[in-house]
C-alpha cells in the first residue's frame, strides 16, 4: 500500500487531518507549539526516547495489558442470538494499567517530552479524573510540581479521584466557569499555559488540541493497538473482524484503531455518549449531533448552536462529557473508514452491570458505552467472527455514580 | 486612506498615541450596548474595539469572561452584533470599528459570509484571537477580498525569526499583547514594552498598538509615550459589569481620563 492510499499517514505538515485539526491557538502559544513539534520529531527518531518510554510502560505501567477472551459474555450473547450467530468477544484489558485506565500511556510519553524540553512545571485538565490521576502520577514519578484543572461539578462527582491526585502531590483547582466540566477545565488550563509558557508543559489528555497534540497522543496510545494486533494474531492466527471503543475525545479509540487502519478486513466502531438520548440536548455525541468548528486549538466536530456558541455536553460518564472529538476521528468519520454510533446513559449502565456479573470485571462507565454496542453487534455476527473491544478503564471511580443512578444508598 | 490609517495618522499629528477602547458586544444587553459604544466615542476613543461574545473565551481573564457571559445571557446573537456595528457606523461615520473574537463564531456560517457581513456593517478590521498566521487561509483571504483588515497579534513570545510570518498579510495595525497571559490581569514591565515596540516598529510600517494589562491613565500614558496606540479593555468592561445600563457616565469619564492622559504623555517629555 503506498502512502497516498494509507489511512495512517495523517496529519499533514500543518497538522491537518483532511479539513480537521490544525493549530488554532493564540500567538503567545504558537512558538511553543512549534517548538513542541520540533522536539517531538527529534524524540520520535531517538532510540533512547523509545527505549525509556517502552521501559516505563513495561515496568511502571504494567504493559503489555492482556488480551482476554470474554467467554461467558460471548456465551450470553450467543444465548440471545439465532443459531450460528454470536461473535467471539475479546477485551483489551487496559483497565489493568497502573492508575486504572489507558490515560497513563500518554502521560508517560508527554512527561518524557516535558523533560526533554526542560520544562519544570506540569499542568493538565481532567474530566473523570483519570487523566488527572495519570498526570499527577507521572509528575510525582519525575518529581515535577503539577496543577490539575477540573470542573467544579466533576470535582463533586469524582471525589475519590480528587483525593488520589492530592495524595500524589498535585494541586487540584476546581473550575467554576461555564458548566464546570471538562471543557471549562480545558479553558482554564489553556489560560494557565498562556501565562506560564516559559516553564510549563501542558499534558493534554486526549487526542485533541492544537497540532502536534492529536498526533503525539495517538502515537503514545497506539501501543494499545500494536499489542492487540500481535496478541490477536498469536491467539487466533488472524486479525479481528470488528474493533469497538468508546469516544470522548477519542484517545483510547484512536490508540486501538490506528495500527489497524490499513487492514481493510478490520471494521471499526467508535461509540459516542448519547446521554439521555440523541433526540434530547443532553448528550455528548459530537459526530452524531454536532457540526465542524474550532475549539481548543483544533477544527473538529463540535456541539454548537447556529452562532458557533459551544453547547454543554451531557453524559453519565464524566470522561465522555465533552462537546468535541479528536480531529482524526472527525476525518475518519468523513472518509467512512470508521463507523461511529452511540450509547445512552441507560445502555451504558446496563452494560456496566452485565460485565460485572458475567466476567467479574467492573468496567469504567466510559468503556461501558462501547460494551453496550459490542453486545448488539456481536449478536448479529456469525459465531466464527471476532470482536475486540477496548476496556480502557476500570470502574472503581464510578461506583458512587452508578449507585446513585441505580438508586442504591451506600 | 482607510478609517484606521486616518485615525492613527490624526493621533500622530497631534503628538499622542491613539486610544483603542474595548467593550463586549451585547454587554450589558444588546439594547444598552449602543449607549456604551457612544460613551467610548464621547470620552475620546480613536478606535472602538467590539468583542464578539463566545462561550469559551480562552484568552480572556475574569472581567471579559464575565462580560461574555452577561452578553450571551442577555441573548446576544451574531446578527445582533452586526446590527450594533451597522448602527454604530451610521452614528459615527469616521470612527474606526474593529471586531475582536474567536474563530468559531466567526467561521460558523463560513468565512465568505462573515467577511461580507462585517464589511456591510461598516467594520474596518477583525482580530481573531485563535487564528494564527499558520491558519490564515481559514479567514484572511475572505476579509482582504472585502477590504476588511485582518489585524494580527504579536506577543512577548513572538521572536525575530517568527515576526515576518506574523506581519505577512497583516493590515490595519499590529496589536502587541504586552504580557504572555490573559486579558486584564498582569501588567508588563514598561522596559519590556519599550523594547518590544522598538523592535516591532523596525519591522513594520503598520501602527503598533499595545494592550493587555493597561488599566489606569498613568499606565496608558507610560505606554502611549512609545506606542502608536494603547488598548484598554478589562478596566472599561468592569465598569459595565458594575453599573450595567447605568454605566454610560462612568465609561465616558474613564475613557476621557485615559484620552487626556495620552494627550499629556508626550507633552511631558517635550517639556
Amino acid at each position: 500500500m503506498n502512502i497516498q492510499n494509507s489511512f495512517r499517514a495523517q496529519p499533514d505538515a500543518r497538522g491537518h487531518f483532511g479539513p480537521f485539526g490544525g493549530r488554532f491557538v493564540s500567538e503567545t502559544l504558537m512558538p511553543l507549539i512549534l517548538e513542541l513539534e520540533r522536539e517531538y520529531r527529534t524524540a520520535k527518531k531517538d532510540p533512547a526516547f523509545a527505549a525509556e518510554f517502552d521501559d516505563l510502560l513495561r515496568h511502571y505501567v504494567g504493559r503489555p495489558s492482556p488480551l482476554y477472551f470474554a467467554e461467558r459474555l460471548t456465551a450470553r450473547v450467543r444465548a440471545d442470538a439465532v443459531p450460528g450467530k454470536g461473535a467471539k468477544i475479546y477485551l483489551k484489558r487496559d483497565e489493568l494499567n497502573h492508575t486504572g485506565a489507558h490515560k497513563i500511556n500518554n502521560t508517560v510519553g508527554q512527561i518524557l517530552l516535558a523533560r526533554r524540553m526542560g520544562k519544570t512545571r506540569i499542568i493538565a485538565e481532567t474530566g473523570a479524573g483519570q487523566h488527572g490521576v495519570a498526570t499527577a502520577t507521572v509528575a510525582a514519578r519525575f518529581g515535577l510540581p503539577c496543577v490539575i484543572y477540573m470542573g467544579a461539578r466533576d470535582v463533586a462527582r469524582q471525589s475519590p479521584n480528587v483525593f488520589r491526585m492530592k495524595l500524589l502531590g498535585a494541586e487540584v483547582r476546581a473550575v467554576e466557569s461555564g458548566a464546570k466540566t471538562l471543557k471549562d477545565a480545558m479553558n482554564d488550563a489553556m489560560r494557565d499555559w498562556v501565562a506560564n509558557v516559559h516553564n510549563t508543559f501542558y499534558i493534554i489528555g486526549t487526542a485533541a488540541g492544537p497540532h502536534p497534540y492529536p498526533e503525539l497522543v495517538r502515537d503514545f496510545q497506539s501501543v494499545i493497538g500494536r499489542e492487540a494486533r500481535e496478541q490477536m494474531l498469536e491467539r487466533e492466527g488472524r486479525l479481528p473482524d470488528l474493533l469497538v471503543a468508546a469516544i470522548g475525545g477519542g484517545s483510547n479509540a484512536i490508540g486501538l484503531f490506528h495500527p489497524f487502519l490499513d487492514d481493510p478486513e478490520v471494521a471499526m466502531l467508535g461509540v459516542e455518549a448519547a446521554g439521555r438520548g440523541l433526540h434530547t440536548d443532553a448528550h455528548a455525541a459530537s459526530l452524531a449531533g454536532g457540526a465542524p468548528g474550532v475549539l481548543h486549538g483544533n477544527r473538529t466536530y463540535l456541539l454548537q448552536d447556529g452562532d458557533g456558541q459551544i453547547a454543554e455536553a451531557h453524559s453519565i460518564s464524566a470522561g465522555l462529557d465533552y462537546p468535541g472529538i479528536g480531529p482524526e476521528h472527525a476525518w475518519l468519520h468523513e472518509t467512512g473508514r470508521v463507523e461511529y454510533a452511540s450509547a445512552t446513559d441507560d445502555e451504558a449502565l446496563a452494560a456496566f452491570q452485565l460485565l460485572c456479573r458475567e466476567e467479574g470485571i467492573i468496567p469504567a462507565l466510559e468503556p461501558s458505552h462501547a460494551l453496550a454496542r459490542v453486545v448488539d453487534r456481536a449478536r448479529e455476527m456469525d459465531e466464527d467472527r471476532i470482536v475486540l473491544a477496548n476496556l480502557c478503564g476500570r470502574g472503581d471511580k464510578d461506583i458512587f455514580t452508578v449507585a446513585e443512578a441505580l438508586r442504591v444508598a451506600l | 486612506m482607510t478609517r484606521l490609517a486616518a485615525a492613527f495618522a490624526r493621533a500622530r499629528a497631534e503628538h499622542r498615541a491613539a486610544l483603542v477602547a474595548f467593550t463586549t458586544a451585547g454587554d450589558p444587553t444588546p439594547a444598552a450596548c449602543g449607549g456604551i459604544l457612544d460613551a467610548l466615542v464621547a470620552g475620546g476613543a480613536d478606535v472602538v474595539e467590539l468583542g464578539m461574545a463566545f462561550t469559551d473565551p480562552m484568552a480572556d481573564g475574569p472581567a471579559i469572561q464575565a462580560a461574555n457571559l452577561r452578553a450571551l445571557g442577555a441573548g446576544t446573537t451574531t446578527v445582533q452584533i452586526l446590527s450594533l456595528a451597522a448602527a454604530f457606523r451610521a452614528r459615527h461615520p469616521q470612527v474606526p470599528l474593529v471586531l475582536m473574537g474567536y474563530a468559531n463564531p466567526m467561521l460558523r456560517r463560513g468565512p465568505d459570509w462573515f467577511a461580507r457581513a462585517v464589511a456591510e456593517s461598516g467594520v474596518d478590521g477583525v482580530i481573531c484571537v485563535d487564528l494564527p498566521p499558520e491558519e490564515d487561509d481559514r479567514l484572511g483571504p475572505a476579509l482582504r477580498l472585502q477590504g476588511v483588515a485582518p489585524i494580527r497579534l504579536a506577543t512577548p513570545t513572538t521572536d525575530a525569526a517568527r515576526l515576518p510570518a506574523v506581519l505577512e498579510g497583516a493590515e490595519g495595525f499590529l496589536y502587541y499583547v504586552s504580557v504572555a497571559g490573559i486579558t486584564g490581569l498582569q501588567q508588563a514591565a514598561q522596559g519590556s514594552i519599550d523594547e518590544a515596540v522598538g523592535r516591532l516598529r523596525a519591522a513594520t510600517s503598520l501602527p503598533v498598538a499595545v494592550g493587555f494589562g493597561v488599566r489606569t491613565p498613568a499606565q496608558a500614558a507610560a505606554v502611549g509615550r512609545v506606542a502608536d496606540g494603547v488598548v484598554v479593555g478589562s478596566a472599561l468592561v468592569e465598569l459595565v459589569g458594575a453599573h450595567g445600563e447605568a454605566a454610560v457616565p462612568y465609561v465616558t469619564q474613564a475613557v476621557r481620563a485615559l484620552a487626556d492622559a495620552l494627550r499629556a504623555a508626550r507633552q511631558e517629555i517635550a517639556a
